[in-house]
């Protein structure tokens, strides 16, 4: 018999993600997946899962989850307090949890998105070749409620390679390396050396779509409205008021706002784990 | 970034490009051919309304320079593109403010619909919302001045020149003339949307 894990307290925010949904874009469909793809992936290193097993983004505050049988887990992402039965355990390294015992995971301490790996993975539906919530379109299983219970795959029998991973804490500033284009002719070269040479702060109103950055906002040389293109990850999108938006996993598949650049995916991590407030800069141009 | 006669591709991040042209449809439809014939590595084709973006591209500036020898014949899309047709109840809340601004009849509105092949341009806003294309240009309708906050599944919408059908309940801005009972998107299905891009569609009048 498979595994389950019961949901005691599902947090603000925690959904279940793997590596995303590509393949679909034409049809509308998000890619979706792990907002720092790195973090998940070194979670299931931990407890010997493949990179695309299903684990858990818990965003900020934490979670508690019971587990009907004996796992190994992995926290990684944003450090916070980990526990079983009330006793604290390590981050960063594999923990085996015996059955019936109590997973708590605490608020971050730093960062935003904590990823909760568990040896043969959340094991939910795959819609479309994967378990990640979708937050923009709904696909996918629905964010955590308290009283959930959620499957679990078989373990992998052999142990892991990997005992231990750190986190590396974003600086002070979030420095994002773009290249400009496909619409930076959509902007006048005032508006590029903004984009460039002033720091932006990150919104509260950022989420799993798109960090929204507030600063000096980018002019345009072009008025009018572009006809629907498609979109990728990193793009910054520049809407009407001008203030730049940086499309994260659950971005829209297509976008009538023009995009004056995209930032190197290596460097969308570090802006998923950033704070509300940090300070975003933009590093460029290359053609 | 190329300019080679009615191709011009823009470098999109590190692993993307966009390729503009005047007849997306039938690029879209040769890129998807010569990606299934291994002549083309990219883990996504999607068309818009006047480009195709190619992303998830190992090398694009090698993929750069051979599009230009790719254009599709001339009309290449016009035979190709199942036919689905779709039963619509039309009478939606904005049928008579289009009627006003088509300068007819709510009679009129639905006869000219009804009576239209239109083809999915591409996709967007929400799994399986296909946005239609054969409407002419001068029936073109403006979006609503503020989005509803609720839309059911199954609208059938106008908005610029093209006409939509909401799949899910959504909030949404166009102009809502009728309604459809037809599943859009279903994950169960392959492929999951009823109308992918190049499909030729018919909103045909239920019966009542």
């Amino acid at each position: 018999m498979t595994g389950a894990i019961e949901v005691l307290r599902a947090g603000p925010l925690t959904t279940v993600q793997d590596l995303g949904r590509p393949g679909f874009a034409h049809l509308g469909v998000p890619r979706a997946g792990a907002l720092d793809g790195p973090a998940l992936r070194a979670a299931n290193r931990l407890v010997a899962n493949p990179d695309d097993a299903a684990g858990l983004e818990v965003t900020v505050g934490g979670c508690r989850l019971r587990l009907r049988d004996a796992r190994t887990v992995a926290v990684t992402g944003a450090p916070a307090s980990v526990t079983v039965d009330g006793q604290p355990v390590g981050y960063g390294v594999p923990v085996r949890v015996p059955a019936g015992s109590v997973l708590t995971l605490g608020p971050a301490r730093q960062g935003v998105r904590t990823y909760l790996a568990i040896s043969g993975g959340i094991a939910v539906p795959a819609v479309l070749g994967s378990r990640s919530t979708d937050t923009l379109s709904g696909l996918g299983p629905p964010p955590l409620r308290d009283g959930d219970v959620l499957p679990l795959g078989q373990p992998h029998p052999v142990p892991s390679t990997v005992d231990r991973v750190e986190w590396r804490a974003p600086g002070p500033e979030i420095r994002l390396r773009i290249r400009l284009g496909p619409r930076d002719d959509w902007f006048t070269d005032e508006a590029i050396r903004t984009l460039c040479g002033t720091p932006y702060t990150l919104s509260p109103m950022s989420n799993r779509v798109g960090a929204r950055l507030t600063g000096a906002a980018l002019g345009r040389r072009r008025a009018g409205e572009l006809e629907p293109e498609g979109l990728v990850l990193g793009a910054v999108q520049v809407p009407a008021d001008g203030q730049p938006l940086v499309f994260l996993a659950d971005h829209p598949t297509t976008g009538g706002y023009p995009v004056v650049a995209v930032v190197d995916a290596a460097d969308l991590p570090a802006l998923a784990q950033a704070r509300p407030g940090a300070t975003v800069t933009f590093h460029g141009p290359q053609r | 970034m190329r300019d080679d006669g009615p191709v011009r591709v823009r470098q999109v991040g590190a692993s993307a490009l966009l390729v503009e042209v005047d007849d997306p449809r039938a690029w879209f439809a040769e890129l998807w051919r010569r990606r299934e014939a291994g002549e083309a590595v990219a883990s996504e084709i999607v068309p818009g309304a006047r480009t195709v973006l190619l992303d998830g591209v190992p090398d694009p500036a090698a993929l750069a320079a051979r599009l230009p020898g790719w254009a599709p014949r001339a009309g290449a899309a016009a035979d190709s593109g199942g036919l689905v047709e779709v039963p619509v109840t039309y009478g939606g809340p904005d049928l008579a403010d289009v009627a006003d601004l088509w300068g007819t009849c709510e009679r009129g509105v639905i006869e000219r619909l009804t009576r239209t092949e239109f083809r999915v341009a591409f996709c967007g806003f929400a799994p399986g919302f296909a946005y239609l294309a054969g409407l002419p240009p001068e029936l073109a309708v403006p979006r609503l001045p503020a989005p509803r906050p609720a839309v059911p599944a199954g609208s059938v919408g106008l908005a610029g020149g093209y006409a939509g059908i909401y799949p899910t309940a959504s909030p949404g801005g166009w102009r809502l003339v009728g309604r459809t009972t037809v599943r859009l998107f279903d994950v169960d299905r392959d492929p999951p949307a009823l109308l992918p891009p190049g499909t030729r569609v018919r909103l045909v009048e239920a019966p009542s």
